[in-house]
């Protein structure tokens, strides 16, 4: 491994908490979809545009998460 | 100047520093920390994906959303009155020819029409004016005839309702509710 700012011990514990604030996440935006889909096939449209702006953003969120990941061992 | 860190056990053979090794001996490496280290950085790779397919999921549904018709369909002549007796059911489509529909005649005064479709996998459901059930025969799901809404086995969303108007002894189909309820 390279050297990093951060020792390896460190490395893990950021890697371990980031894991776990993305597992959340996602298992936030699979409750999300399924919630869209059943209110759509109900006929409650309303909820579909801004369920996807949330889902967005969670998925924004992620990947600014893995790209801090990445950046460690930069 | 030796750039390992002191907890450190493995020396790469060829004693050259962490930050000189090839890329594979990062992402494959010999050490238990690292080697948990890399596959946690994996796996949250993997859970970004997941993630990615889950907004596009999202965006999909929003899409068949927009395009989905919004005007109220016209309304359709279904049958007569007359024609149709007490306990008596006829499957029919409406509005498109794909979009099946049962009516039941309840009583004298009273009609019902649903989504043929159940609600969980889309098995046609047959009417039971008997027991007072729309039944589902894929995964014995049941409806209530009178409000077409769940009362047995896995559908959880009720039918969709078909709102009807009787004119002149003609009976109408004139829109459709979906309902989440």
């Amino acid at each position: 491994m390279r050297q990093a700012r951060f020792s390896r011990g460190q490395r893990a514990t950021i890697v371990s908490g980031i894991l776990g604030v993305v597992l959340v996440i996602v298992i936030v935006q699979l409750w999300l979809l399924t919630a869209t889909v059943n209110a759509s096939l109900g006929g409650d449209t309303a909820i579909v545009l801004p369920a996807a702006l949330a889902s967005l953003v969670c998925l924004l969120l992620n990947a600014g998460l893995l790209w801090y990941l990445y950046a460690l061992d930069r | 100047m030796n750039t390992r860190e002191p907890e450190r056990l493995t020396i790469p053979p060829d004693g050259r520093a962490d930050a000189e090794q090839p890329h594979w001996r990062q992402d494959f490496p010999v050490d238990w920390p690292d080697d948990t280290y890399v596959s946690r950085r994996d796996f949250v790779k993997f859970l970004v994906l997941t993630s990615l397919a889950f907004t596009s999921g999202q965006f999909v549904v929003l899409v068949r959303n927009l395009l989905r018709q919004r005007a109220t369909p016209p309304a359709q002549a279904l049958a007569r009155l007359d024609a149709l007796p007490i306990g008596g059911s006829l499957v029919f489509s409406y509005p498109s020819p794909l979009d099946k529909r049962v009516l039941v005649r309840l009583d004298e005064r009273t009609l019902v029409a649903y989504g043929q479709s159940c609600t969980h996998l889309s098995c046609p459901v047959i009417a039971r004016p008997a027991d007072g059930q729309l039944h589902c025969p894929c995964h014995e799901g049941a409806f209530d005839l009178a409000t077409g809404r769940p009362i047995a086995g896995p559908p959880r969303r009720p039918l969709p309702l078909v709102t009807l108007d009787v004119r002149d002894g003609m009976i109408y189909a004139t829109g459709v509710e979906e309902r989440t309820v």
